[in-house]
C-alpha cells in the first residue's frame, strides 16, 4: 500500500525547484515516525484473526464507547468552530483592553497537561465545585456525564480552530473587503460572501483537527466522564481496559477501528477542502 | 534586525541550551536498584529504601541507590514485560507478577522463593464512610441497598479494585451458602450503586474525598488509614464482618538483575522486608506485618481482628479468579451492565 | 491590481494597534459599534468560562496553603529533574518538527500533485491517534517483545522506558503542528511571488529564505509555539513509554500525576502552574516580538 502512495506524487509542471527533495524528505520522515510505528497497530491486531477482531469491534459495549467518543468529539468540534471563529475574529480585528492576555491564553489547553485540565474541570463542575454548586441544583449535571466530556473536549480543541483561523485572517487582504464595500455590498454581505469563503479552509482544518484530537483524548476525559460502561465510557478507556487484560491484540483492535474511522473522516474533510480551494481558485 | 539573523541567533541559543542540558544529566557509578511498585506503596518504600541503604552500608560498606517507579499494578507489570528494567517488582496482585513470569523474566515458582507467599506484608479491604456514618453503613449488605452511592475503581483497570470486588463476592458466597447466582446478583447490586467508576484507586479516593461524591468508599485498609491521616476528622473506617486477605507480593526479576549484576543486593533488599525493621516500617505505613511483634505498639493496635478469607480458599487462586471474573466476557462484564 | 493608498494604509496597521478614530463610526469596513462590543463580550465570556476559570482553579489549588508550600514544591529535586527532562525533550522534538514542517509544507503547498489530500491526512494522523496508542506503537516497535526491540536491547540500546522513547513519543504527538499551520497559509499565498523571485534570477534556497519564509513567519512561529507547548504538556503518550522512574524518566506532566496520587495536591498544582506559566511566558515573548517588529513585519510580509 505504502509503495503505491509513494509512487503517486508527481507534480503538475511548475517552475519552482525542490519538489523531489522536499517530497522525498517528507515521505521518509513521515514513514519513520508515523507510518511504520502505526503499521504495528494493524499488524498486532491482525494477530487476532478476523472473527475475533469482528467480535471485539462489534461488541455492544465497544460500539457504545465508539459512538460516545465520536459523538462528543463531533459536538465539541462544532462548538469550537463557532466559538473559535468568533474568538479569532475578535482577536484579529478588534482592539480592547486585555486582548494580548486573551490571545496568550488561547494556547493554554496545549500547555496544561491534559490530566490537570481534567482535574480542574472536575473540580469546577463537581456538585461541590465553583460552577457545579450552581448548576447541579438547577438540574444540570456536567461532571460525570457525557456533557462533561463535551466540555473537556471543547477545551482541548479550542486552540486548533483559533490558531488555524488566526494567521489566515490576519493575512487577509482588506482590499477585497474594500472592493466589495465599494461595489455596494453591506457589511454582512461582505463577510458572508468574501470573508467566510476565505476562512473556510482554515475552519475546516480546525474542525478536523479538533475533532480528531477529541476522539482520542484520554487524560482529561477520564476524570470528568464518570466512566460508566454504555453511558460515559470512552473508546480510549476500552483500549486501556484491554491492555490491563494483557490483551495487546484486543487493545490494538479497538485502536485500529478508531484509526480507520478518524482517518476516513479526516480524509473526507481534506478532500472537501481541496475541492473548496479549487472552487475559489486560490492556488494560482 | 532581519528575520534571518533572528533565526540564526535563536539557533545558536538553542544549541547552547541543549549542550547545557546534556551536561546536567549526571552519571551514577554506585549500584542502583529499580523497584517497580504500585501506587499506595510510595510512602512505605521511601522510608524502607533509606532504612535498607543504611543497613547495607553497615553490612557491606557498599552504597546502594534506589529508583522508584509507581503506577497502576497491571500497567507496571506490562512495562516490566515490555522492557522496563526493574530489579525487583512489588505489586498489588500475584496475577500481575505471574504475567511477568509468563514472559520469562522470572521463574514460574517465584511465589515459593520467599516466605508467606512472597508477601511480606498484607492488608484487607475495609469501608471508608463519611464522619458520623450518616447512611449507617455497617457491612457489605448496606452497600447493596438502593440509595447508597458507593465509590470503587474499575476492577478492569485497577488491581486494587479486584480485591474490593473479590471481598464483596466472598462475603456474598459466605452469606448465600455458596450460591453463585445470588452472589452475582448481590455484587451486581453493589456495582449498580457506583456513580463514578474511576480507573485507579487513588483517583477514586479523590472523587470520594475532594468531590464529595458517594456514601462509602471500598478501600484497602492501608489506604483507608492513610486517607484518614491525610484528611483528619472527615472519615471513619468501618470494618465489615468478613473480608479478604489481600497479599501484595514482591519478587526478584531474575533476568534484569542478572543482566545488571544486582542479584545479590536485590535479594537482600527483598529479604530485609521480613526483618524486624522491615516489618516495623510496613506496620508504620498501615500494612499488616506478617510478624506483628515487630510492629510498634500503637501501630499494631490499629489492626482490628476480623475473619479473613484468602483468595485460595474462595476462588482457587489468582490465575483462576482472574480468568473467571476479570477476563474479557468474565463474571464482572456479565453482572455489570448499567444503563440498560 | 493597483491598490488604493487607503488600503495600503490599513494593511500597514499592525495587528493589535488601536484602529484609527474614524473606525469608530459606521464604515463599510467594520461592524457597528454594538455588534463589535457584543462579539467581544461573547468571546471574552466564552474564554473566561473555558480557559480562565480552569486556570484560576489550578492556581487556587496551588496556593491553597500559601506561598511557601508552593515554592517548596518547585525546588524539590524530583521536580527540578522533571523540569530539566521536559525542557530537554522539547529542545529536541520542536526543532525536528520545525524542519519537517517547513520541508513538508513546501512540497505540499507549492506544488500540485495527485494524492495531496491523502498525504495531508497522513500528516494529520497523530492528532487522531489516541495518546494511549501513540505511546503503545513505540512499545510494539521497541519493547522487549517488539519488532526490533529485542535486537536493540541485546545490543545495549534502551529506547522505551528511557529518554529516547519519551522524545520519540513527543515527536509523534506534536508531528503535525508546524506543517498544519503552514500548509493552509502557503496554499492561500500561492506561488506567484516565488515565481517572480526565480524569474529575477534568485536560486531556490534564496527564494525560499527571502520570499517564502518571511511570508509565513507568523504562522511558523505560531506552529512552533503550539508544538512546544504541546511537547511540554503531553501526558498520555509519554506516560506509556516513560516507566515513571522518579527523578529519571518523569516529565513535568507525569510528575504532576505522581504528586497528585500522593495526595500532595498543592505540589501537584504548583508544578501544573509552572507548565501553564511556561506557556504564558512563551506567548508573552511572541507578543513582544510582534509588537517590537510589528510595523516592519506587517509591511514586508505583504509585498
Amino acid at each position: 500500500m505504502t509503495h503505491a502512495i509513494f509512487a503517486l506524487p508527481r507534480p503538475a509542471p511548475s517552475v519552482l525547484p525542490g519538489f523531489g527533495l522536499t517530497m522525498g524528505l517528507t515521505l521518509t520522515w513521515l514513514s519513520l515516525i508515523i507510518l511504520i510505528p502505526l503499521a504495528g497497530v494493524f499488524i498486532t491486531s491482525a494477530g487476532l484473526g478476523w472473527t475475533e477482531f469482528w467480535r471485539l469491534a462489534s461488541d455492544a459495549r465497544t460500539v457504545a464507547a465508539l459512538k460516545l467518543s465520536f459523538g462528543t468529539a463531533l459536538i465539541a468540534a462544532g462548538l469550537n468552530v463557532a466559538f473559535g471563529l468568533l474568538v479569532a475574529w475578535v482577536l484579529v480585528r478588534y482592539s480592547f483592553p486585555g486582548k494580548r492576555l486573551l490571545d496568550a491564553a488561547i494556547d493554554l489547553p496545549f500547555a496544561l497537561p491534559t490530566a490537570v485540565a481534567g482535574l480542574a474541570f472536575t473540580a469546577l463542575y463537581a456538585p461541590n465545585g465553583w460552577l457545579g454548586s450552581f448548576l447541579v441544583p438547577l438540574g444540570l449535571k456536567v461532571a460525570f456525564t457525557p456533557l462533561g466530556i463535551v466540555v473537556a473536549l471543547v477545551f482541548i480543541g479550542l486552540p486548533f480552530v483559533v490558531r488555524t483561523v488566526q494567521p489566515v485572517l490576519a493575512d487577509f487582504d482588506k482590499e477585497l473587503e474594500e472592493a466589495s464595500a465599494t461595489l455596494g455590498a453591506t457589511r454582512f454581505q461582505t463577510i458572508r460572501r468574501i470573508v467566510l469563503p476565505t476562512l473556510m479552509p482554515p475552519l475546516l482544518t480546525g474542525f478536523a483537527l479538533a475533532f480528531a484530537r477529541g476522539v482520542g483524548e484520554y487524560g482529561s476525559v477520564i476524570f470528568i466522564a464518570g466512566n460508566i460502561p454504555y453511558v460515559s465510557e470512552i473508546a480510549p478507556l476500552l483500549i486501556v481496559i484491554r491492555l490491563e487484560e494483557f490483551n495487546y491484540a484486543g487493545a490494538t483492535a479497538v485502536a485500529a477501528v478508531m484509526l480507520v474511522i478518524s482517518f476516513a473522516l479526516l480524509f473526507v474533510i481534506n478532500l472537501l477542502q481541496a475541492w473548496n480551494r479549487r472552487r475559489i481558485g486560490f492556488a494560482g | 534586525m532581519t528575520f534571518a539573523s533572528l533565526t540564526r541567533r535563536s539557533a545558536i541559543l538553542l544549541g547552547a541550551s541543549l549542550l547545557l542540558l546534556g551536561l546536567t544529566f549526571e552519571v551514577r557509578a554506585d549500584t542502583t536498584i529499580l523497584n517497580v511498585s504500585y501506587d499506595p506503596t510510595r510512602e512505605f518504600y521511601r522510608d524502607y529504601n533509606a532504612a535498607f541503604a543504611a543497613h547495607w552500608k553497615k553490612e557491606t560498606g557498599e552504597t546502594v541507590n534506589f529508583e522508584q517507579s509507581h503506577g497502576g499494578s497491571g500497567k507496571q507489570a506490562r512495562a516490566v514485560i515490555d522492557g522496563l528494567r526493574a530489579d525487583v517488582v512489588t505489586l498489588a496482585l500475584a496475577g500481575d507478577i505471574d504475567e511477568i513470569a509468563k514472559a520469562g523474566l522470572l521463574p514460574a515458582d517465584w511465589q515459593a522463593r520467599l516466605p508467606d507467599n512472597a508477601s511480606p506484608y498484607t492488608s484487607t479491604i475495609v469501608l471508608l464512610v463519611r464522619k458520623g456514618n450518616p447512611k449507617n453503613i455497617k457491612d457489605w449488605d448496606d452497600l447493596a441497598q438502593p440509595g447508597v452511592a458507593v465509590i470503587t475503581p474499575n476492577p478492569k483497570t485497577s488491581g486494587g479494585a479486584r480485591w474490593n470486588y473479590l471481598a464483596a463476592y466472598a462475603y456474598a458466597l459466605d452469606r448465600f451458602d455458596n450460591d453463585d447466582a445470588r452472589a452475582r446478583a448481590f455484587v451486581g447490586a453493589i456495582y449498580r450503586n457506583v456513580p463514578v467508576l474511576d480507573t485507579g484507586a487513588r483517583g477514586a479516593l479523590t472523587t470520594f474525598v475532594q468531590r464529595g461524591i458517594g456514601d462509602a468508599f471500598i478501600s484497602w485498609e492501608n489506604e483507608a488509614f492513610l486517607a484518614r491521616a491525610e484528611f483528619p476528622g472527615q472519615f471513619e473506617i468501618v470494618m465489615p464482618s468478613i473480608s479478604i486477605l489481600a497479599e501484595p507480593p514482591v519478587a526478584l526479576v531474575d533476568r534484569n538483575a542478572d543482566r545488571k549484576g544486582t542479584r545479590k543486593v536485590a535479594e537482600a533488599y527483598l529479604n530485609y522486608l521480613y526483618s524486624p525493621e522491615g516489618q516495623r516500617l510496613a506496620a508504620k505505613h498501615y500494612y499488616r506485618p506478617r510478624d506483628a511483634q515487630h510492629a510498634a505498639k500503637e501501630d499494631a493496635a490499629r489492626f482490628a481482628d476480623v475473619r479473613l478469607f484468602t483468595i485460595d480458599d474462595k476462588f482457587g487462586g489468582w490465575a483462576k479468579a482472574q480468568r473467571e471474573h476479570f477476563g474479557d466476557g468474565g463474571v464482572f462484564d456479565e453482572i455489570y451492565r448499567p444503563g440498560r | 491590481m493597483t491598490p488604493d493608498p487607503l488600503a495600503i494604509e490599513i494593511a500597514r496597521i499592525p495587528a493589535g494597534n488601536p484602529p484609527p478614530p474614524r473606525a469608530r463610526f459606521r464604515t463599510p469596513l467594520s461592524e457597528v459599534l454594538w455588534v463589535r462590543f457584543g462579539l467581544i463580550a461573547i468571546a471574552v465570556a466564552f474564554l473566561a468560562l473555558m480557559l480562565a476559570l480552569p486556570l484560576a482553579a489550578v492556581f487556587a489549588e496551588a496556593f491553597r496553603r500559601g506561598v511557601e508550600p508552593f515554592l517548596a514544591a518547585l525546588v524539590e529535586p524530583d521536580a527540578l529533574s522533571a523540569v530539566r527532562l521536559t525542557l530537554f525533550v522539547a529542545a529536541i522534538s520542536v526543532p525536528a518538527n520545525l524542519l519537517f514542517g517547513l520541508v513538508a509544507s513546501w512540497a505540499i503547498a507549492k506544488f500540485q500533485f495527485r494524492g495531496k489530500s491523502f498525504l495531508i491526512t497522513l500528516i494529520d494522523l497523530p492528532f487522531s491517534v489516541s495518546p494511549v496508542i501513540s505511546g503503545l506503537v513505540y512499545i510494539l516497535l521497541f519493547g522487549s517483545y517488539g519488532f526490533i526491540g529485542p535486537w536493540l536491547i541485546a545490543n545495549g540500546y534502551q529506547i522505551v522506558f528511557a529518554v529516547p522513547g519519551i522524545v520519540l513519543a513527543t515527536i509523534f504527538v506534536t508531528f503535525p503542528f508546524v506543517a498544519r499551520q503552514l500548509i493552509p497559509l502557503m496554499e492561500q499565498q500561492g506561488t506567484a511571488e516565488e515565481e517572480a523571485a526565480l524569474s529575477l534570477g534568485a536560486g531556490g534556497l534564496r527564494t525560499f529564505w527571502s520570499v517564502t519564509l518571511p511570508n509565513v513567519k507568523w504562522a511558523l512561529l505560531y506552529g512552533v509555539l503550539l508544538c512546544n507547548a504541546r511537547a511540554m504538556g503531553e501526558f498520555g503518550a509519554v506516560s506509556v513509554v516513560s516507566g515513571h522512574i522518579r527523578g529519571k524518566t518523569n516529565t513535568m506532566p507525569l510528575h504532576v500525576e505522581i504528586l497528585y496520587n500522593e495526595y500532595n495536591f498543592v505540589a501537584a498544582f504548583a508544578v501544573a502552574t509552572l507548565l501553564a506559566l511556561l506557556a504564558l511566558v512563551t506567548l508573552v515573548l511572541k507578543s513582544a516580538l510582534e509588537w517590537r517588529y510589528g510595523g516592519e513585519l506587517a509591511a514586508s510580509g505583504r509585498h
